[in-house]
């Protein structure tokens, strides 16, 4: 197992992050660093505590024990309304858009944490509300290729079209940090390999990107570095073809009879 | 003309009501957009209305600086209310809310100062129709702006999915706080408006059937937007003013309007406005009330 | 003192049989009902109009039994049924209840008016003992009795009969009941039947007990409710006979250090306090959900 330091500096650093659900423990004593630009692969069999790890650090679930720094402040105990404020994005397994809003307003709440408060200029009369974000949203959709769905409401979007909104959303806020929760799930071929270059162009472009994900081949394709968990411990972490061949990898995924 | 000033004259009490009716609908409507239902908006009518009237009667206050009070006091007192009850969701808030209009209403019949149980008599009569007219008109104003502003995105991203909201960088308590206590400054203002229209107040007007009330306007018009509550408070006033002889039949129209509503067509009448959206909304089996 | 226990005993029953109901819908469907004060209200009024006819009061208390488990059932496929197709979220279904009950009040109210009523003269036994130098009317004592055996009654049904395991499966989700093979609608039918019966018998009982039904008697059961179901939890039955028990023994005692205007008081401070800090309740489940 290789534990070489990154190069760039962590952007996110775990230590010893812990999370019990009564007598189980989801997360152990979990260590791991991310750097500023890296797509970070997180596998392991289903149960294993990806998930979990992923709401400790997008703030949605409170850590039992251990500490979360992101960007060199501690924002182990922080909200994840604050954590996106200060540039933590995701997306969820279970895709959580506003079904009853359209395409278009789903981008416009994900730059939620970039517009200007207009409140007070709303009540102005005749004045016109929001048309930079309007614009700024369009020109987020046309790059996912929804533009031409901007009218319609998010539940109407196929299921592929729906993980992307999703992930339109999520970057609609400028994040530093994007988290991605199984973004290939429900997606063919194709979709997923045009995925897994946007993500990389995204992470050219210096943003951190987290994935977890079953697609093998979208992991080993996208990430510089993956990270292994099993029974909530991290068993493992290094560059793709490293992991494909640790022995102990082999064995939890073949022991758990998982076909990721 | 003059057939015009006889029909303000006879239908002067009911065209009022039906103004105050709306304004109420509306402090509840805010709430509702958000995806809460709280009934705590007839108690806030009530500690205004209290307030408001105790200061022109008995302190001499000027009309329009009793109205203002008696609305800065409910919603003084919404504030912290708010920051407790918004702990809680779905029925439970629903309730907490209910709990407290009692509180109020006790209270009400426990301080000797109210008049208790009698109520308070004598309250000058300084309301005039206009000014319910000019204040629906000013309250729906700011509630269309703010619904179409980033704080309207906001409620109506929290209504919608509020682990999501959060992710988006939203502070969900805040906005729904937001909500109710701007929420319970216009059911404080009209509160107030109702007291000086009226004569007399009571605490058994602002209890439970008042809350209800509120709330079957804002659901029979409809929360996609401000026309919904309003046109909600003309109907089920106006209708049964208007069919004098259906007089003893309201509350069974209002109660079949309301089944029919929420049944067939749960955004309310303010969805014949928009009849496609409101299918397609249907269709993907979007949030309809709360 | 020990005529103030009685007296607690009694309306503690009171409230407890009116709150099954009202938990027994919440639980299986997660439903607040707002229309079971208005079928405990037609429950009095539909026990009046037996009696009028001369039908002796245990047989009306029946009727009353039947009629409101019937209108309960109704109620259901009016007011509930076509928003689970839909598969519309809970507060829906509250709302619309809240039109049904308008509707039965006014119904009440066109029959009878708004007044308090009396059941015919000699009616209803007035018998009183003295136990002890407790004063005990008979009417009370019974109906203290038959409260109780049917908190019981109910308890066993849902505990160990097969419609109590269908209604637990149910409660638990629906779907996967409906795969085991258990007709959902008839347990639903047949839980509100049971809920709206009961609601139905306890204003019967009530209004024996007061001797003056009238059409807003149910108004102040569903605040007091609502407080029974939290304190004890939201959907348990032992929960709420419990917290009925507490609140009656409460409102007792509280009258020793309060006016009697702010008996109410008692019950919405309860409630409000329970709510912010045990929103669960004594025997409930979680109430507040995260993440």
């Amino acid at each position: 197992m290789l534990r070489e330091i990154p190069e760039r500096p962590a952007i996110l650093a775990l230590s010893g992050l812990t999370k019990r659900f009564g007598g189980v423990i989801a997360v152990n004593a979990v260590d791991l660093a991310v750097a500023q630009g890296q797509v970070f692969g997180l596998i392991g069999p289903n149960g294993a505590g990806k998930t979990t790890l992923i709401n400790l650090i997008s703030g949605n679930f409170r850590a039992d024990g251990g500490a979360i720094r992101f960007g060199g402040t501690d924002v182990t105990r922080m909200r994840p309304h604050e954590l996106a404020r200060r540039g933590i994005a995701r997306t969820f397994q279970a895709i959580r858009l506003f079904k009853g809003l359209t395409v278009l307003e789903n981008v416009l709440v994900g730059r939620y944490v970039r517009s200007r408060p207009d409140v007070l200029a709303s009540l102005v009369p005749f004045r016109a509300v929001g048309s930079i974000e309007r614009e700024a949203s369009r020109a987020i959709l046309d790059r996912f290729g929804l533009g031409a769905r901007a009218g319609a409401l998010a539940a109407e979007l196929s299921y592929g079209d729906q993980r992307r909104l999703e992930i339109a959303r999520a970057l609609a806020s400028e994040p530093r940090l994007l988290i991605l929760d199984e973004p290939a799930a429900g997606m063919n071929p194709t979709e997923s390999a045009a995925l897994s270059g946007m993500l990389r162009q995204l992470a050219d472009a210096g943003l951190t990107i987290i994935l977890i994900e079953h697609d093998v081949r979208l992991v080993m394709g996208a990430c510089e570095r993956v990270a292994v968990l099993n029974f909530g411990r991290k068993i493992a972490e290094g560059s793709p073809a490293d992991i494909q061949a640790d022995p102990g990898v082999r064995e939890a995924y073949l022991g758990s009879g998982d076909d990721a | 003309m003059e057939d015009l000033q006889a029909f303000f004259d006879a239908y002067q009490t009911t065209i009022g009501f039906i103004g105050i009716n709306a304004i109420l609908a509306l402090s509840v409507w805010l709430t509702l957009y958000t995806g809460q239902l709280t009934l705590g908006n007839a108690a806030f009518m009530g500690i205004a209305a209290y307030g408001s009237a105790l200061l022109t009667l008995k302190a001499g206050f000027p009309f329009p600086l009793a109205l203002l009070c008696g609305a800065l006091l409910a919603a003084a007192i919404s504030l912290p209310l708010g920051a407790t009850v918004f702990r809680l969701r779905g029925v439970y808030l629903a309730i907490a809310t209910l709990a407290f209009g009692e509180v109020v209403r006790v209270a009400i019949l426990a301080i000797p100062l109210t008049g208790r149980g009698q109520g308070l008599v004598g309250i000058p009569t300084k309301t005039e129709l206009w000014h319910i007219y000019v204040s629906l008109l000013v309250i729906a104003y700011v509630c269309a702006r703010l619904r179409i502003s980033s704080a309207g995105r906001a409620w109506s991203a929290i209504r919608e999915d509020e682990v999501a909201a959060a992710s988006q960088g939203i502070p969900v308590q805040r906005y729904k706080l937001a909500a109710f206590v701007l929420g319970a400054l216009i059911a404080g203002w009209a509160g107030g408006i109702a007291a000086h229209f009226n004569f007399a107040i009571q605490p058994d007007e602002y209890g439970f059937a008042r809350a209800v009330q509120i709330l079957v306007f804002a659901i029979v018009g409809g929360i996609p937007n401000v026309f919904g509550p309003i046109m909600g408070a003309i109907v089920l006033t106006g209708l049964p003013a208007v069919l004098q002889p259906l007089q003893e039949y309201r509350d069974i129209l209002q109660g079949t309007i309301l089944v029919i509503v929420i049944v067939y067509a749960p955004r309310g009448l303010a969805t014949l406005l928009d009849v496609r959206r409101a299918a397609r909304l249907r269709n993907v089996g979007a949030q309809d009330v709360a | 003192m020990a005529d103030q226990i009685y007296n607690a005993v009694f309306i503690g029953s009171i409230y407890a049989l009116f709150a099954l109901g009202f938990t027994l819908v919440f639980s299986v469907l997660d439903i607040l009902n707002l229309a079971h004060p208005a079928l405990f209200t037609l429950g009095a009024f539909v026990a009046l109009f037996a009696m009028q006819q001369g039908v002796p009061a245990a047989l009306a208390v029946v009727v009353a039994f039947l009629v409101c488990g019937v209108a309960g059932v109704l109620l259901d496929r009016v007011a509930f049924a076509p928003l689970r197709r839909r598969n519309a979220p809970p507060l829906s279904a509250m709302i619309s209840s809240i039109g049904v009950s308008l509707i039965i009040i006014r119904l009440i109210q066109l029959k009878y008016g708004p007044d308090l009523q009396a059941y015919p003269q000699g009616s209803l036994p007035a018998d009183v003992m003295t136990v002890a130098g407790l004063q005990i009317d008979t009417l009370r004592t019974v109906i203290i009795g038959l409260a109780v055996a049917l908190m019981v009654g109910l308890t066993v049904l849902v505990r160990r009969s097969r419609l109590g395991r269908e209604l637990r499966a149910l409660a638990e989700n629906p779907r996967a009941a409906r795969l085991l093979g258990i007709d959902v609608d008839r347990a639903i039918a047949a839980t509100f039947f049971l809920s709206a019966g009961l609601g139905g018998v306890a204003g019967a009982l009530y209004g024996f007990a007061t001797n003056s039904p009238f059409s807003q008697m149910g108004l102040n059961f569903e605040l007091k409710a609502f407080s029974v179901m939290i304190v004890g939890g939201m959907g348990s039955i032992p929960g709420a006979v419990l917290g009925a028990y507490l609140l009656s023994f409460g409102e007792v005692a509280s009258l020793t250090f309060l006016p009697s205007e702010l008996r109410d008081a008692f019950a919405f401070g309860l409630l409000f306090i329970v709510l912010l800090v045990r929103p669960s309740g004594i025997l409930g489940q979680r109430a507040v959900d995260r993440v």
